[in-house]
């Protein structure tokens, strides 16, 4: 049986409504967004071209022998061997300034949000449910008001791809936050620290390997989201992607793919033995 | 009993904490006498203290002793505001810290009262250095100066040569070090100790106990301790109170509890306790008010034992030290064949003093075939313990 057609009711198009009128009304604000996070983004792009490939490639088959293990080291540094020799060198350094770009908005904004709603249950309570949704909307769903926004681009897709990234980082925040023994902050408290002072020199240092699995998170997300985000203009690693399903090139499609899960490989392992380094005994 | 506190360091009146909403009506019910699982049930409050008052001297180790749940962690929390009282007053150095603002709150914390946690309650972020810099760094201590003090009091309490090692690196013992550490480097007059050995190995546990007392003897603070072990609370405190269901039932010195318990429950409590640690000499000794001289004859002091109904008795000097005991026997014979008190007197009695415990005199009490001699600081003779009393004592 079908639903009686009585009872449709659109909410799309108030969304919709609200987001021209946002559009319209405050594009000085986008496009000041837009400037900063483009001139944030270039700036890493070209810092990370800067550097020689070779430099690159030892660095990080550095950090893999100090955080992981040798055997890592040398793994890592192959995979990116490989990468650069696909011909992918210079996509792969604009998704990782995409993917950075994402993370230290997600961060800036997460963080704090994080431990605010760790304070108050009122605050908890109104973003849980906005978190949940942001994690379960389909990611293509928020290209659109990406482009609405900010047009077509890299801008777009950091935005999309920050809040996508973005609730992993809250909720460990806040989960860190709240799990920091009582007894510590009731020590920190009784000898007559501030707040802010057990925030800073207590709760914050503690939640930090919680956080850190938190940022290692974040980040895969944002890996996740830059292939999908290349739909609406934002070159790098996905763009391959985009274009060898478009010319069913299944050749360009296997060594693009391949790019994206070696660098996703490489970045979860290393974020992820830092954020070991963090555990306290 | 009681002594009359001269100098109340910390003085608590009429102190209610209630937990949960409606903390006016629970005030209440309260009043009207009603017990803390009833109103837990009618009103969904928890009474963790109910009208507490009492007094704690400048100086001396307060014990607050009660099983799990009877409010003595509430209590303690509620001396450095850690808890909000819901009504009554703490007078600290006669100021009222339930009427604090903020910045007073803040300024008592930093100076005047530091805490010893049942946990530890370290921060295992930081180095043991760095724990014990905590407060002073709040206080915003200049870093040369409170890392001076932080590596003075880590040797004070033994832990020299810890002082980079992480906490997590640390036995049980040497983390409640640390923390104990922290807070005496805040140089507070008054340390709040909840349960602080709790968590620790009994031989450990006697090992702190050692430590602690020596650390008060030289730096005198103020001590609230809290502990649910009726051992530990003789051993240490120099006043116990006794908690139970929020209210305290008996305040006194450990004797005093272990010899007239207010009631069957603290009677239940201090069942297993070993009297030998906790009973002084004083306490269990007989008690001498006569003034014999060392001139006295056989005679005079055949009439004293007979008056007394005792059979012993010893004989003192000018400055009334005690110089020898006789017997009953020897002086009827001494009579008879006209000694002198010289010839009867036997100078191989033990002595022992008021303040010794009496598990500390078992042995002399054996090995002498006579009572002990309890004598003072200036070598009078103030009591006699025969070992019937003894006995009696530990019996009950």
């Amino acid at each position: 049986m079908v639903f009686p057609e009585v009872f449709n009711t659109h909410f799309g198009k108030y969304v919709e409504d609200f987001i021209m009128w946002l559009t319209k009304n405050y594009d000085y604000f986008f496009d000041g967004i837009k400037s900063g996070i483009l001139k944030f983004m270039i700036t890493i792009n070209d810092a990370l071209m800067f550097i020689p490939w070779f430099i690159v490639i030892a660095l990080v088959f550095w950090a893999g022998w100090k955080l992981i293990s040798i055997k890592s080291g040398i793994t890592f540094s192959i995979m990116l061997f490989l990468i650069g020799s696909f011909d992918y060198w210079e996509p792969m350094m604009t998704t990782l300034a995409i993917v950075l770009t994402s993370v230290v908005i997600s961060l800036l904004i997460g963080i704090p949000v994080g431990i605010l709603i760790s304070y108050s249950k009122r605050a908890e309570r109104v973003a849980m449910p906005i978190l949940d949704a942001m994690q379960t909307m389909p990611s293509f769903v928020y290209l659109l008001p990406a482009i609405m926004f900010f047009g077509l681009g890299l801008v777009p897709a950091v935005f999309a791809t920050t809040i996508y990234a973005l609730p992993p980082v809250i909720r460990l925040t806040n989960l860190a936050i709240k799990t920091v023994s009582k007894e510590m902050v009731e020590a920190s408290n009784s000898f007559g620290a501030s707040p802010w002072q057990t925030l800073m020199k207590v709760e914050i240092p503690q939640a930090m390997p919680t956080i850190m699995a938190g940022i290692n998170q974040t980040t895969m997300m944002a890996m996740a989201m830059v292939v999908i985000s290349s739909m609406i203009g934002a070159r790098g690693l996905g763009l391959s992607v985009l274009t060898s399903i478009n010319r069913i090139d299944i050749a360009m499609g296997v060594e693009a793919g391949t790019c994206v899960v070696f660098m996703a490989i490489i970045i979860d392992r290393l974020t992820q033995a830092f954020a070991d380094r963090y555990r306290y005994e | 009993m009681d002594k009359e506190i001269k100098n109340p360091k910390i003085k608590v009146e009429n102190l209610t904490k209630v937990f949960g909403k409606n903390a006016k009506e629970t005030l209440k019910l309260l009043e009207l006498g009603m017990k803390k699982n009833e109103i837990l049930k009618k009103n969904g409050t928890t009474v963790g203290i109910d009208n507490a008052s009492f007094e704690i001297e400048e100086g001396e180790i307060f014990v607050i002793m009660g099983l799990s749940g009877s409010g003595k962690s509430t209590l303690i929390r509620c001396l450095n505001l850690l808890n909000k009282p819901t009504a009554g007053s703490i007078y600290v150095d006669g100021e009222n810290i339930v009427k604090y603002d903020k910045k007073q709150l803040k300024e008592f914390r930093q100076s005047k009262i530091a805490m010893v946690f049942q946990h530890f309650g370290l921060f295992n972020h930081r180095s043991v250095v760095q724990n014990v810099e905590f407060g002073m760094e709040i206080k915003k201590v200049t870093k040369p100066e409170r890392y001076k003090i932080a590596m003075d009091t880590i040797k004070a309490v033994g832990l020299e040569g810890w002082e980079e090692s992480n906490i997590g690196q640390l036995s049980g013992g040497m983390k409640q070090r640390v923390g104990l550490a922290r807070a005496l480097a805040n140089d507070p007059e008054i340390l709040l100790m909840d349960e602080p050995f709790s968590a620790l190995d009994p031989l450990i546990r006697r090992e702190m106990h050692e430590e602690l007392l020596d650390i008060q003897s030289e730096v005198k603070k103020t001590i609230v301790f809290i502990t649910h072990d009726v051992n530990e609370a003789f051993k240490l405190g120099d006043r116990v109170a006794v908690m139970k269901d929020g209210q305290i039932v008996q305040i006194g010195y450990p004797e005093d509890i272990l010899n007239n318990p207010s009631n069957a429950y603290i009677e239940d409590f201090v069942r297993d306790i070993d009297r030998a640690k906790v009973l002084k000499v004083r306490s269990v000794m007989k008690t001498i008010k006569d003034t014999r001289k060392a001139s006295d004859s056989p005679k005079v002091l055949m009439k004293q034992m007979d008056a007394e109904d005792i059979e012993r008795i010893f004989v003192v000097d000018k400055n009334r030290a005690p110089i020898g005991i006789v017997t009953i026997d020897d002086c009827i014979k001494a009579i008879e064949e006209k000694k002198t008190l010289e010839d009867i007197l036997k100078t191989d009695f033990l002595t022992v003093t008021p303040d010794e415990y009496i598990g500390d005199i078992f042995d002399k009490s054996i090995e002498s075939p006579y009572p002990l001699a309890v004598v003072n600081k200036e070598n009078r003779l103030v009591g006699v313990l025969p070992k019937a009393r003894i006995m009696g004592a530990l019996a009950t």
